[in-house]
């Protein structure tokens, strides 16, 4: 596999692998691959919410699989980031329910506010912005994912306030 | 008001925890099962009640149950499909969110039912926290003897565990999801053979919809026949519906099947009527894959008889005049919608969705978007509807799954109710060049113009 450009601490911590045994204990002995979209998760949070190619290549190492079978994995789903994101990945929905109740004018805004485009991060590595389909919630447009926690009924108030908040350090992203 | 199976006991305070759950009743049905009926019972039982799965398809729960092979003397796996990912769908989430030992005691029985002792949630890795919630309801499960070996004293044993996804709708396609919980790209498999026979690792495995196994602990309390009075013919139960768009209260409903679509939608009990009432223009009703209704066949069938929410009803004149129940994804679209747009916005859904495994799919979603793309904008030619046409009727019925045909229904729909919204974007392009170009001047408005105007 062709290695990564950017260059990625890898550091699985004695809870992260404790967490990854847990998963890991929940298919049978044999088919330890099964773990692998839980424990890609688990992983990707631990390390900057990415997954270099020498991440991944330690990921097939812990579940006794080949590199390919992680690569192919990490290549289909759209969770798992190939490249470094910003600390704070804001994913707005995009689809019909969403668009129709405001979600469009939503990413202008943020995007303008960050001085960035749609798909890019902001200099300080703090922000990225992405559309994305259809996460659920559509009765609560306009929305969008930060981590594992959705932020509904979206309003321009509401973004300036999130973003102050990710620049205070006060979001929770992560429910660990 | 109608009856409610899945939502009596929402608002209850703490219901989300074990003891508060377990203090109104439940786990009652395990309780139930294990003691007093046999698997088979409760098969029946099921079969009885008519409940078709949730999920969209719509198919008898009880029966796809009598397929699961007994004979073959492998492990047999329940997975239940928590991947909720059809556009408009989001019933499942409050369901989980809300009241996860629901779904939990409804995993236990169902299996029960199996005769699996090893089953797994399987939910889409965007509900993080949602995973999260269902882990803790599994690990209070576990410590109050619902779940592992000799379950409550009744020499039954049975693990459970929720695994997430990662991003991919399609793994809400069964086979799909069962080569995702392996560890592998969600590619779905060419069936026969279905998961009945060798679904997880090869093993005899039934999928069904959160909604689906959650109405079994209810099922098993009452009986399947009780079950069947509720609804409407052969639409029996309740549904939740996920409502949204351009309506005063979105939000997810448990409605008894039978209920009108014109209550269900002006009523102040459920939808409230349109947002700002502003003119109803256009339905999706059971998610983005189901045909969408232009609005003189919303409260009415073609026949002139009143629209209900039901399986029948809602398909009642067949694509031509109707649609269809599907996941319950309720989507309301006022005049300022662009129907062009949200066809375009759907195509744009499939075809970053699509597996890639079948070229017409992948394929001709990528070219369903193109073209939708350039007649929203208004670089559209006359010839396009035609090839639109053309393209969807050739991804339908050419796929090994389904997310083929639920990529080309739409197209179709949209096309053989809003034609003329088409042709007006490709006549008149300088008026579609603002994306909210309906928001300002609705169709309605400046329809006239198409009678003006030749090519």
């Amino acid at each position: 596999m062709e290695k990564t450009l950017h260059k990625q601490n890898i550091n699985i911590s004695e809870s992260l692998m404790a967490r990854i045994e847990e998963l890991i204990s929940h298919y049978p002995a044999d088919k330890r691959k099964s773990a692998l979209l839980p424990v890609l998760h688990e992983v990707q949070d631990a390390h900057d919410n990415w997954l270099s190619t020498e991440l991944q290549e330690k990921v097939a190492e812990i579940l006794e699989i080949k590199p390919i079978e992680v690569f192919e994995v990490v290549s289909f789903y759209t969770m798992y980031n190939q490249k470094p994101v910003g600390a704070y990945h804001f994913e707005f929905c995009r689809t019909s329910c969403c668009m129709i109740r405001g979600a469009e004018d939503m990413i202008d805004y943020t995007c303008n506010k960050l001085g960035i485009k749609e798909g890019e991060t902001t200099a300080d590595g703090l922000f990225t912005v992405t559309g994305v389909e259809c996460l659920g919630a559509c009765g609560y447009a306009p929305m969008m994912q930060v981590g594992d926690y959705y932020h509904e009924h979206l309003t321009p108030e509401k973004v300036d306030q999130i973003i102050a908040d990710a620049r205070a350090g006060n979001i929770k992203i992560h429910d660990k | 008001m109608g009856q409610k199976i899945l939502l009596d006991k929402i608002h209850i305070p703490g219901i989300k925890t074990y003891d508060v759950y377990r203090q109104n009743g439940g786990y009652a049905a395990v309780e139930k099962a294990l003691k007093h009926m046999t698997p088979d019972e409760i098969t029946e039982e099921v079969k009885t009640s008519g409940l078709k799965g949730r999920g969209g398809a719509g198919f008898p729960m009880g029966m796809k149950w009598s397929f699961i092979d007994k004979k073959s003397g492998k492990p047999r796996h329940l997975v239940c499909n928590a991947d909720e990912s059809e556009p408009g769908t989001f019933k499942d989430r409050y369901l989980m969110e809300h009241i996860p030992h629901l779904l939990v005691e409804g995993m236990i029985v169902s299996s029960y039912a199996l005769g699996c002792n090893l089953s797994y949630i399987y939910i889409r890795g965007e509900y993080m926290w949602v995973y999260k919630i269902l882990e803790r309801a599994i690990k209070e499960a576990y410590a109050a003897g619902w779940l592992g070996k000799n379950i409550q004293g009744s020499g039954y044993d049975l693990d459970l565990h929720v695994h997430c996804g990662a991003g991919a709708y399609i793994c809400g396609e069964e086979t799909a999801l069962i080569e995702s919980l392996e560890g592998k790209r969600g590619n779905p498999r060419i069936k026969p053979p279905f998961p009945a026979i060798s679904g997880l690792w090869q093993n005899p495995t039934v999928v069904n919809n959160v909604e689906s196994i959650s109405n079994v602990p209810w099922i098993v309390l009452n009986s399947g026949a009780d079950y069947a009075n509720i609804g409407h013919g052969k639409s029996t139960g309740t549904k939740l519906i996920s409502a949204s768009g351009h309506i005063k209260n979105p939000g997810v409903y448990e409605i008894e099947l039978g209920l009108s679509v014109d209550e269900f939608m002006n009523s102040d009990q459920y939808l409230g009527g349109m947002m700002n009432d502003r003119p109803l223009k256009a339905l999706v009703p059971g998610g983005s894959s189901v045909p969408i209704l232009p609005a003189h066949l919303i409260y009415k069938t073609a026949a002139n008889e009143d629209r209900l929410m039901t399986y029948e009803s809602l398909s009642d004149g067949g694509f031509a005049t109707g649609s269809m129940l599907g996941s319950g994804g309720f989507i309301v679209y006022n005049d300022t919608a662009c129907i062009v747009r949200n066809t375009w916005n759907f195509s744009r859904f499939y075809h970053h969705e699509s597996c890639g495994q079948c070229s017409p799919c992948r394929e001709g979603t990528g070219w369903l978007e193109k073209v939708l793309w350039r007649i929203e904008n208004g670089q559209g030619r006359e010839e396009d509807i035609e090839l639109l046409w053309s393209i969807q009727s050739k991804i339908e019925g050419n796929t090994i799954c389904p997310l083929g045909d639920a990529a080309a229904w739409p197209v179709a729909a949209a096309i053989r109710h809003f034609r003329d919204e088409f042709e007006y974007h490709i006549r008149f392009p300088e008026k579609v060049k603002d994306r909210n170009h309906f928001t300002a001047e609705p169709f309605s408005q400046v329809q006239h113009l198409m009678h003006k105007q030749t090519l």
